[in-house]
């Protein structure tokens, strides 16, 4: 692994393009893996932390101490400069640019700090809270099996759909055959939002509000998937199909048993899809899921930015939970887009 | 086991007809070819009696049976495709059982059977390796190895040799014919190659535009090709024709005439041709051979293959022909060389391209040049 990653095309030292292509990996890497490691950083720490303004990449908390004879807790500074530089102070009040700060071993004496002349002390805080609150103080798994189990039963569904009627597309001939699938492919032009209304309609006649198959039945039929099988259905040799009948194969079982297991790379991008569709679909939810236990991931989330008050711990740390499954599938299944594309019995 | 009948089979692809009316009884037991240029309809009417295609009209039967409107699977029938067309996501054995499993049939019998047909094509190492890990001539013995399995009435190859290399087409070609002699069943072969069609059939048929040109056994048709097509397919290297004029005939055979007025004889049947009638000789390669005596020639090019030698000369008149003798020649290209024919090796077509009978045979004697 090591050596892939370091293996450059001058011999000794690195040649041009080694710069080069080093240089816009490394450039490609902070882009897409930056944010998230700042999620995933910014999730640990403290709701105080979370507000500093300007923000630190590690979880660091300001620290504070109990002074005797004040009520609340004090944050701690480091003087830096000036008349007490060298002591660590905790502040009692801030006046304009000036800070009323006392030492915490002689509570008596007040001492003036310019606010330029001190800095707060900090700690490496991880705070796991966020993520323990979302269990005790949000119903986490509520929303988690909601979304998971329309993820799953709509991607089977998905996937079974849209490779019979792909398979159809692909492999039998009939009249209006190209009239159907150019149909199916024109569905691609209609925008959602255009449908959004029309379709909520359907939905709440037939009682499916805030039920997850609200979400999942107008979701199954993408003309994105059975687009993407017919082509690659079309790869597969018709010698086959024929040796399967030839072999006393019913026309179901030439499909269960032949054509679906040999579309297995690009089943797998659309499990990819439809997973990922599923997982980070928001507007469909949010206008047939309105009751908080209906929820979605994605509607929880939503839920958390409120109009006057943001809860970003919270937030963060079910962002990062959010985006843990997704993370999974992605790389469990990436290997079966690239693995059996070669494989062919057809010489 | 079982005789197949084919009673005025027509293919139609829209309003374009590619089989015409074939008719053709297909004996139990017999190894049938078919043979025939591309495109010449004859993979077309070995997946018609497959059940791959449907049949326009006529009527296909099996084992005395009519069977236009079964299904493939339900005609008995077990095929070979020229892609091999194996599953490639089962194993050997899953592809073996395939078949049987659809059948439902027991666990033990499908296990018998299929280490059964394991053992007649030495298959058993590779029974649990996947297609993909198979060379072509193992993933040919595991297509046979389904077809076996099945245990069909009869076997119905497409160009099942085609993807192999010329050393293994040869071994091939003697597995199956093996196969055949073992097992007995009715075969039915597609194939362009008439070498292959030659080695190993009972009965050739040769095809042409979706008809039938002649069939009968590859000796009959090497001997006695009904018209210039048929002459020019069987038989390797192609057979010569030259133009000629009939100048002559009686119960031994034809005088001929060529456009340099050299007389040619010709031990045919000639009572269906006037004097003075324009034919066409064929020659076989092999049947040229050097005589001082004979047919003046420049020779443009020689194939020493140390048994065997290629001359392809050209003719004062500008006809091109190729000889074929049997050891070595001391020819040399541009040299002047003379070629003679035996009366009883010539073959004369009319004009319609049909033969006229031969009246004697001189491959007959034993099978000699002179």
């Amino acid at each position: 692994m090591l050596r892939f990653l370091t293996q450059r095309r001058g011999r000794d030292r690195l040649d041009m393009t080694d710069w080069i292509a080093f240089g816009f990996l490394g450039l490609g890497v902070f882009l897409m893996l930056g944010p998230v490691l700042w999620l995933v950083l910014s999730s640990f720490k403290t709701e105080a932390a979370l507000q500093e303004y300007p923000p630190k990449l590690l979880p660091l908390a300001p620290q504070f101490v109990e002074v005797e004879g004040f009520e609340t807790a004090l944050q701690r500074f480091q003087v830096v400069s000036g008349e007490h530089a060298g002591r660590e102070l905790a502040q009692v009040r801030r006046i304009g640019l000036n800070a009323q700060m006392i030492d915490p071993a002689n509570a008596g004496e007040r001492l003036n700090v310019h606010i330029n002349d001190r800095e707060p002390v900090r700690a490496v805080q991880v705070e796991t809270e966020n993520y323990t609150g979302l269990f005790t103080r949000f119903s986490f798994l509520r929303y988690f099996w909601n979304s998971t189990f329309i993820t799953v039963v709509a991607t089977v569904l998905t996937v079974l759909f849209n490779s019979m009627a792909a398979f159809a597309l692909a492999k039998y001939r009939f009249t209006g055959r190209t009239t159907v699938f150019l149909l199916i492919i024109a569905t691609l032009m209609i925008p959602p939002t255009v449908t959004l209304v029309p379709l909520f309609l359907v939905v709440s006649q037939m009682g499916l509000i805030n039920s997850p198959w609200a979400v999942i039945w107008p979701a199954i039929a993408t003309p994105t998937g059975v687009f993407l099988l017919r082509q690659y259905m079309l790869t597969i040799p018709d010698d086959l199909l024929d040796a399967a009948r030839m072999d006393n194969a019913s026309e179901w079982r030439v499909y269960w048993k032949i054509v679906l297991p040999l579309s297995a790379p690009a089943l797998a991008v659309l499990i990819i899809f439809s997973v990922m569709w599923r997982w980070n679909e928001f507007l469909w939810p949010l206008i047939v899921l309105n009751r908080s236990e209906a929820f979605t991931l994605q509607l929880a989330l939503n839920s958390f930015q409120g109009e006057l008050q943001t809860a970003w711990s919270s937030l963060l740390a079910m962002t990062v939970l959010t985006l843990l499954p997704i993370t999974l599938v992605f790389a469990f299944l990436q290997k079966f887009i690239t693995q059996g594309i070669a494989q062919s019995g057809v010489k | 086991m079982a005789e197949v009948e084919l009673c005025g089979i027509v293919k139609d692809y829209g309003a374009v007809r590619v089989v015409h009316g074939v008719d053709l009884t297909i004996e139990d037991g017999t190894f049938c070819v078919f043979v025939g240029p591309s495109g010449c309809g004859k993979s077309t009417l070995l997946r018609m009696i497959a059940g791959l295609e449907e049949i326009s009209g006529g009527d296909l039967m099996i084992g005395g049976a009519r069977v236009n409107d079964q299904r493939a699977a339900e005609r008995g029938l077990a095929m070979v495709f020229q892609t091999y067309a194996l599953y490639p996501h089962m194993s050997v054995r899953q592809n073996l059982a395939f078949g049987l499993e659809n059948i439902r049939m027991h666990k033990a019998e499908i296990a018998a059977r299929v280490t059964e047909a394991a053992r007649m094509l030495q298959l058993e190492p590779y029974l649990d390796r996947r297609p993909r890990a198979l060379s072509g001539g193992q993933r040919q013995r595991v297509a046979i190895g389904r077809a076996v399995v099945r245990e069909p009435k009869v076997f119905l190859f497409d160009e099942p040799l085609s993807n192999l290399d010329a050393e293994l087409r040869v071994s091939m070609r003697g597995e199956i014919a093996g196969l055949h002699r073992r097992i007995g069943n009715t075969m039915i072969y597609v194939t362009h190659d008439q070498v292959e069609a030659m080695t190993m059939a009972d009965k050739i048929v040769v095809l042409r535009d979706g008809r039938i040109e002649q069939a009968g056994a590859p000796i009959e048709l090497y001997n006695r090709p009904v018209n210039t097509f048929v002459a020019g397919f069987i038989g390797s290297p192609r057979m010569n024709f030259m133009p000629c004029t009939v100048t002559g005939r009686d119960e031994t055979g034809i005088t001929l005439q060529d456009a340099q007025g050299r007389v040619l004889q010709a031990a045919v049947d000639g009572r269906t041709v006037a004097v003075g009638e324009e034919v066409e000789l064929g020659i076989r390669p092999e049947h040229l051979h050097p005589d001082p005596e004979g047919y003046p020639v420049t020779v443009e090019n020689v194939e020493q293959l140390g048994g065997e030698s290629y001359l392809y000369v050209r003719t004062e008149t500008g006809v091109a022909l190729t000889a074929h003798l049997t050891g070595q020649t001391t020819l040399t290209c541009g040299s002047n060389a003379h070629l003679a024919i035996r009366p009883d090796f010539a073959h004369v077509f009319r004009k319609d391209t049909t033969a006229l009978p031969r009246l004697r045979l001189g491959e007959l004697e034993n099978g000699t040049q002179p």
